[in-house]
């Protein structure tokens, strides 16, 4: 380490590692992993979730798992809670699906109707 | 594959006590079990402060905070809360205040009312790697004292912060500072202050091992600020979680060329080595720590010289405290004037306290200046447990006072504790409640001060001496009321004629419980009874009308002196009592006093 900069920079490398430590408002991705959910294949979609997130350096998204959300026919489930609170629902998730959710969702801001639970249970 | 998860777990010596270093083996094992070693990342950290509730882990990113956690319960909360997102109810916290359940760390009351500036750190970064102190703002502060600022600036805004003395003293930092800056020698050294020795005080070992990049920090600023070159940590080998990690953190710091020479291209050159110390209380004397660094006996000597002028070595030297140097970085970091705005006028900042004795929430808090002794031990401390009442709280340890209950309003600040009969210390309080006798916790103290007197001056090592002698006398019930007036001459005679702090401040805890509690030493002395039922000598367990006759007391007499059946009042065989006090703990409606009763009542009990 010779410079300031050096000191900023590995300042803001390391900080990333523990940023969620400190986050308190930002996106939340909750993915339902009770039983139904993994038996469903849930557990593939967080870690899908986890590697396009951080290959998109994404840091204001906190991605967790939830219980059982009491539609088990229609897992895995995927909850988008943004930061005001609305929630966007998306059921039946695939690993292909969470490219686009990714995508479309997060980063365009653009709720993917077609996969959302109130669409898909009619 | 990014983390999802990050467990902490305390690693504070009183958590690592209780076996959180297993603990993290165990999840360890666990979680490569399971296969999600990749996505959860286990940190061992710092002290958390919330001791009682030890062994301590957090989970992010859901702040999950879980007590009295088991190497048994690891295996539940990976199969529930990591891989199923359950949290596991049995292990979270009951908020001591309003009963609650509490899930979220930053939903406990505890830590609600602190504000956290000496332990910003700790508990939240792993002390044992560097790139977590650097990403809260770390080493950011030496880079621009080392190229924005000459030294004279630096000490300066030391001044202009009002940052005191921690270790007990108060003294201003800055112009300690200004000092050891003037003086004019070609090598001068920085000693951080780490001989923590007052019984129930463990804030500095909390810094030390929580986050011991802040000292280094701090110490190669004060070196840049005074002209020194070599700092030295004098810490107690009794402390070997804090050394281990202190060397850890300089190897780090080399090795990242924090450390050594040409600091951030400044051309400025600074090194810290440690000192172990063998643990003698006199060793935190500023003066006999810098004999016992030389190699000689820890004993103090006569100041002046002051150690800015004539130090370690015969060179200028500045010893600050290691809470003292933990608040320094963030003083460059956010300003003098925003420190200034914490705390009050003539104390800013914070202090760190060490809850212990009969309190609630045993652990550490740091709170501004001016914070009531109230809100620190009933709204942070939790109040005092088993529906007992509070009595009074030493502070400062064995050089301190106790404060007691008319005073538990006044706000703390250095000066206002001086005018409580007490002293700031640095920073223990002991809370005692109805069951201490105040005899004999005076006594305890003197004891300490007894063995560690260095014995160098004659008031101290004589005048103590005497006075536990007497304290001895009035526990064992031979006491007169001459030995009142003859403690409180000798006291104040001590007080007046030592030579360093140690010996000055030993009689405080006996003159000052003598002005706050003397009926109980009167009631040691006339009566020949100790009210709070603590010397075998002078108690005499009477079982009072109060009794439900629930044959509690008499299945945990170890002697079989307790008779009398069942819903009926039972009674003490005085004979053949032992005053273990086991009768007094298990009665349920506390009808079991050592009070002194009229006598007939005492005939027949």
């Amino acid at each position: 380490m010779k410079t300031l900069e050096d000191l900023k920079k590995l300042r803001d490398e390391s900080l990333k590692a523990m940023e969620m430590r400190y986050l308190r408002n930002g996106v939340r991705i909750q993915v339902g992993m009770g039983t139904c959910g993994i038996a469903a294949g849930a557990r593939p979609v967080l870690q899908k979730f986890i590697e396009e997130t951080s290959s998109h350096n994404m840091n204001n998204v906190i991605i967790t798992q939830v219980g059982c959300m009491g539609e088990c026919a229609f897992e895995p489930i995927v909850e988008i809670v943004e930061q005001d609170g609305t929630k966007t629902t998306y059921c039946k998730v695939s690993e292909r699906m969470v490219y686009e959710i990714v995508e479309e969702h997060l980063i365009n801001g653009r709720r993917l109707d077609r996969y959302m639970l109130s669409a898909v249970k009619k | 594959m990014l983390e999802r998860m990050q467990i902490l777990i305390c690693g504070g010596t009183g958590c690592l006590s209780s076996h959180s270093k297993d603990i993290q083996k165990e999840f360890d094992r666990v979680l490569t079990e399971m296969g999600l070693h990749d996505e959860v990342k286990l940190v061992l950290t710092g002290c958390f402060g919330l001791c009682e509730k030890g062994p301590v882990v957090i989970v992010y990113p859901d702040e999950t905070f879980y007590s009295h956690v088991q190497v048994a319960d690891v295996a539940e909360i990976c199969e529930e809360h990591v891989l199923k997102g359950r949290i596991v109810e049995r292990l979270t916290v009951k908020d001591p205040i309003d009963k609650t359940k509490v899930k979220n760390f930053s939903e406990l009351n505890f830590y609600a009312k602190q504000r956290r500036i000496a332990l910003r750190n700790c508990g939240n970064i792993n002390p044992s790697d560097i790139k977590e102190y650097i990403a809260r703002d770390g080493y950011a502060a030496l880079g621009k004292v080392l190229t924005s600022m000459t030294p004279v600036q630096v000490v300066e805004e030391v001044k202009k912060s009002g940052l005191r003395g921690r270790g007990g003293a108060g003294f201003p930092t800055g112009l300690k500072w200004e000092f050891a800056s003037k003086s004019t020698d070609d090598i001068k050294y920085v000693i951080c202050n780490a001989d923590e020795g007052d019984p129930g005080a463990f804030m500095d070992r909390s810094v030390l091992e929580g986050d011991p990049h802040s000292v280094l920090e701090a110490m190669t600023i004060c070196g840049y600020a005074i002209g020194a070159h070599q700092g030295y940590i004098y810490v107690r080998a009794e402390y070997p979680v804090a050394v281990e990690r202190l060397n850890h953190a300089i190897r780090e710091s080399h090795e990242m060329r924090l450390l050594g020479e040409d600091i951030f291209g400044s051309g400025f050159h600074f090194d810290i080595e440690l000192r172990l110390g063998a643990g003698a209380f006199v060793c935190g004397e500023e003066t006999a720590l810098m004999a016992s660094i030389e190699g000689q006996r820890g004993m103090p000597r006569l100041k002046p010289p002051f150690p800015a002028v004539k130090g370690l070595w015969g060179h200028p030297t500045n010893v600050n405290n290691v809470e003292t140097f933990a608040n320094v970085p963030v003083i460059f970091l956010k300003g003098a004037d925003w420190f200034r705005g914490i705390g009050t006028e003539k104390s800013t900042g914070t202090k760190v306290f060490a809850l212990g004795g009969k309190i609630a929430n045993t652990g550490l808090v740091e709170v501004p200046m001016g914070t009531t002794l109230r809100e620190v031990i009933f709204d942070i401390g939790g109040g005092i447990p088993n529906r007992r009442r509070f009595k009074a709280v030493q502070t400062g340890g064995p050089s301190g006072g106790c404060i007691t209950e008319k005073n538990l309003d006044t706000p703390i600040d250095f000066d206002s504790m001086i005018a409580m009969g007490s002293m700031m210390g640095s920073g223990g309080m002991i809370v005692m409640d109805e069951d201490n006798c105040m005899v004999d916790v005076a006594r305890f103290y003197l004891d300490f001060t007894v063995d560690e007197s260095c014995g160098k001056c004659t008031p101290c090592r004589e005048g103590t001496r005497r006075m536990l002698d007497i304290l001895n006398k009035i526990c064992a019930g031979k006491g007169t009321m001459e030995d009142l007036d003859t403690l409180e001459s000798i006291g104040n005679m001590v007080k007046e004629s030592s030579l360093c702090a140690l010996g000055q401040s030993a009689p405080s805890p006996v003159l000052s419980t003598l002005k706050h509690f003397r009926d109980e030493y009167i009631a040691h002395v006339v009566d020949h009874v100790c009210p709070a039922g603590v010397c075998a000598n002078l108690t005499n367990y009477v079982v009072t009308d109060h009794c439900i006759g629930c044959t509690k007391c008499a299945k945990n007499c170890p002697v079989g002196a307790i008779t009398g059946s069942v819903k009926q009042r039972h009674f003490i065989d005085l004979t053949k009592c032992i005053r273990c006090g086991a009768c007094k703990k298990a009665c349920p409606v506390n009808a079991i006093t050592s009070k002194p009763l009229p006598k007939e009542v005492q005939l027949n009990g």
